[in-house]
């Protein structure tokens, strides 16, 4: 082979070896582009809500108040029949069960949003005004367009009757998409168009700020202690194998070992994300020690040096010069093992989180879900309503990592400061 | 009556021996160091300069296989005896090192880090004052002063290594040790670092490792020479460099080995 030749087969050898890397990198950036095309194109249309327009009369004999009403004339209202009279009044309909059809277009909880309406609009007594209601799911999801009207009827969630209503209602302009409120602040639900993921968010909040009290000051104490002061033996060489292990072991383990000590032996309440917190933190402990760990080792032994020989005792030059250099490694290793513990699954599981949770956690100690349980609790719901809300929790979780992960870099970019 | 002060006999090795591990790597140092004088250290890489100085302020302490048997006597006391306090003697035994490693914090703090630490500067005030005093006399002051809270890191590396002599001074000690304080420096910062030995040594002892013959000349008033591990040679830098009696010596600084 000439020289010539073999320049032309080293150019062409490294042209080849530069297309391999774009396409790899193309691959990448196309399933996540398609992952992120999925998600975004079947959730955003939970952040919105199908709502029906009323016409509420609100004077004082229909909702049976005396002249000067009282609080107590206020609770006694049954706004279960207020509400039915009036939703009965947008359309005729005539057999019981028309009226039944025409009733299951609202959302169940119709009541209670006339009730909250009214009990806190008390100003307004005595005038008509228009009210939306949250409409049924199946009317929801027809409004969206995520269900054909071009199948026989019983094959359909929509009957005739109530596709004749929603014809009528589109005409008259009384059905239109709100934002959807419920999607934050309500917790679990049977019922799709009122479930949301207020609960799921703030049990993955509450469980990640347990996790992060517990796990980064042992994590930050372990880290310091065996970099800087452990003698360098064969135990010392055994903690750090078993360290390494540990990360590796999968979390459903922690799972296991939440429910058997944290639950069984020392009684803690179950399905809480205290217990939640606590076994995300085992899990993220040895995850958290390792970046900690080497973000010490990588801050330059003439530092240390350049301490003591000023008279800085040994927890001194630590504590003044090397864990401060460290910071910027420690606190992005800390969160990059948040934003994992934050999307962790299957510990959670095992210690009781996957219960079906109605109530919004007002406390660490209150059951509640996480919003990658909640994923997986609504990904196995059949309802075509969940479907939507799937992807939108899917969306925020990614959301929630992203902000994470960023907040890592910027922590790291911040911080770090230069040394020779 | 001066002779006598100027030959007091601040440091002095009783038969040291220091092991890296199974590795002996001094045998036998006897050496005498006098008060306010500067004594070089010379010899071949890896004869055991930076391992001797660095047993004079038991740097070598925080080296896991590190291990020393002898004496080491400042003031006729023995620094390793159990009862001594290794952070009150590096207080009196400071050290700057070859390359600059000041602290990534502003020039200010580099200098107040020790004062603050042994509670010298009380107030802010005095830390000021030690501040501007231990740079003045690094001979670093007039580029400083207006810069004090911008990093000791962004300074050029001359300017860092008066920065360290500046912290290593801040907290008074009565001894500096300084291993091949200008290798990474050029002639001009260099010179200005000798011309501030000379000027040190008025107040402190120093011991100054160098592989540079001409700077143990210019600064030194004693010598002594290091070959594997050995103290070959010792005496006043005149004698040492005029007529050596010893034929590694002499092969040594005339360059014909090492
Ligand atoms: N931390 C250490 N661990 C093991 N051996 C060491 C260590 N430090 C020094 N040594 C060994 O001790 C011997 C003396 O080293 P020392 O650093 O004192 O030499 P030196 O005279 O300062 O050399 P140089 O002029 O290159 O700085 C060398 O053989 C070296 O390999
Ligand atoms: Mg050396």
């Amino acid at each position: 082979m000439t020289k010539e030749q073999r320049l032309k087969k080293r150019y062409s050898a490294e042209k080849r070896f530069k297309a391999y890397g774009i396409i790899s990198v193309c691959a990448a950036l196309l399933f996540v582009g398609i992952l992120v095309f999925k998600v975004f194109s079947e959730g955003s249309g939970a952040f919105v809500k199908t709502a029906i327009q009323l016409e509420l009369d609100l004077s004082k004999e229909k909702l049976n108040l005396p002249e000067k009403p009282t609080k107590e004339d206020f609770e006694n209202i049954d706004f279960y029949d207020f509400a039915q009279q009036h939703i009965l009044k947008i359309y005729p309909a005539i057999t019981t069960k028309e009226k039944k059809e025409l009733l299951t277009l609202f959302s169940s909880d119709f009541e209670y949003e006339v009730k909250d309406f009214i009990l806190s609009n008390q100003n307004l007594i005595g005038q008509k005004v228009f009210f939306k209601i949250t409409a049924a799911s199946d009317l929801d999801q027809m409004h969206k367009g995520n269900y054909t009207r071009d199948i026989p009827e019983e094959r359909r969630k929509v009957s005739n009757f109530q596709l004749t209503i929603y014809d009528f209602l589109l005409k008259e302009n009384k059905i239109s998409k709100i934002f959807n409120n419920y999607l934050f602040s309500n917790g679990d639900s049977r019922n799709p168009e009122i479930a949301g993921i207020g609960g799921a968010m703030l049990g993955s909040f509450f469980s990640i700020i347990v996790c992060l009290i517990i796990s980064f000051p042992i994590a930050l104490l372990a880290a310091v202690y065996l970099e800087e002061f452990a003698p360098k033996n064969a135990f010392t060489d055994f903690i750090e194998i078993n360290i390494n292990n540990l990360a590796a072991v999968p979390s459903i383990v922690f799972g296991l070992l939440g429910l058997g000590i944290l639950l069984n032996v020392f009684e803690l309440p179950r399905s809480t994300s205290l217990v939640g917190g606590i076994t995300l933190a085992l899990m993220t402990l040895p995850r958290i020690i390792i970046p900690c760990r080497a973000s010490l080792k990588a801050v330059p032994p003439s530092i240390r040096e350049g301490a003591l020989a000023v008279g800085a005792s040994k927890v001194q030059s630590v504590m003044h010069h090397v864990v401060p250099l460290a910071m910027p490694g420690t606190l992005s290793g800390t969160i990059i093992g948040l934003a994992q513990a934050l999307g962790e699954t299957a510990p959670l599981l095992l210690i009781g989180m996957v219960a079906f949770v109605v109530q919004v956690p007002g406390t660490p100690m209150d059951p509640s879900s996480s919003l990658p349980v909640q994923v997986y609790l609504w990904s196995e719901s059949a309802e075509r309503g969940f479907v939507e809300k799937t992807s939108a929790t899917i969306m925020m979780l990614l959301g929630f990592l992203i902000a994470m992960n960023s907040i890592a870099v910027y922590a790291r970019q911040k911080f770090e400061k230069k040394w020779i | 009556m001066d002779l006598i002060m100027d030959n007091k006999i601040k440091i002095k090795s009783n038969n040291l021996n220091v092991f890296y591990g199974q590795k002996q790597a001094l045998f036998d140092i006897n050496l005498e160091i006098n008060q306010n004088e500067v004594t070089a250290l010379i010899g071949p890489s890896g004869c055991g300069k930076s391992t001797f100085i660095r047993c004079i302020n038991r740097m070598n302490d925080v080296i896991d296989i590190c291990r020393m048997e002898g004496q080491i006597q400042i003031d006729d006391k023995n620094i390793y005896d159990p009862g001594v306090d290794v952070v009150q003697l590096r207080e009196k035994v400071g050290m700057v090192f070859q390359k600059p490693n000041p602290f990534p914090k502003s020039i200010y703090e580099n200098v107040s880090y020790g004062p603050k630490i042994h509670g010298i500067g009380e107030s802010k005030d005095d830390l000021d004052q030690i501040v501007e005093n231990s740079l003045k006399r690094a001979a670093l002051w007039n580029e400083v002063k207006d810069r004090l809270e911008e990093p000791g890191t962004s300074l050029s590396g001359g300017q860092q290594q008066r920065l360290c002599i500046a912290r290593a001074i801040s907290v008074n000690p009565e001894i500096i040790l300084m291993d091949e304080p200008c290798s990474a420096l050029d002639p001009i910062a260099t010179a200005k670092i000798e011309e501030l030995i000379d000027e040190l040594k008025k107040t402190f002892t120093i011991v100054i490792v160098t592989h540079s013959m001409a700077q143990a000349v210019r600064v030194s008033q004693k010598t002594g020479f290091f070959h594997m591990g050995k103290v070959i040679e010792v005496g006043t830098t005149e004698q040492i460099f005029k007529n050596p009696t010893n034929n590694m010596t002499q092969d040594y600084i005339t360059g014909r080995f090492g």
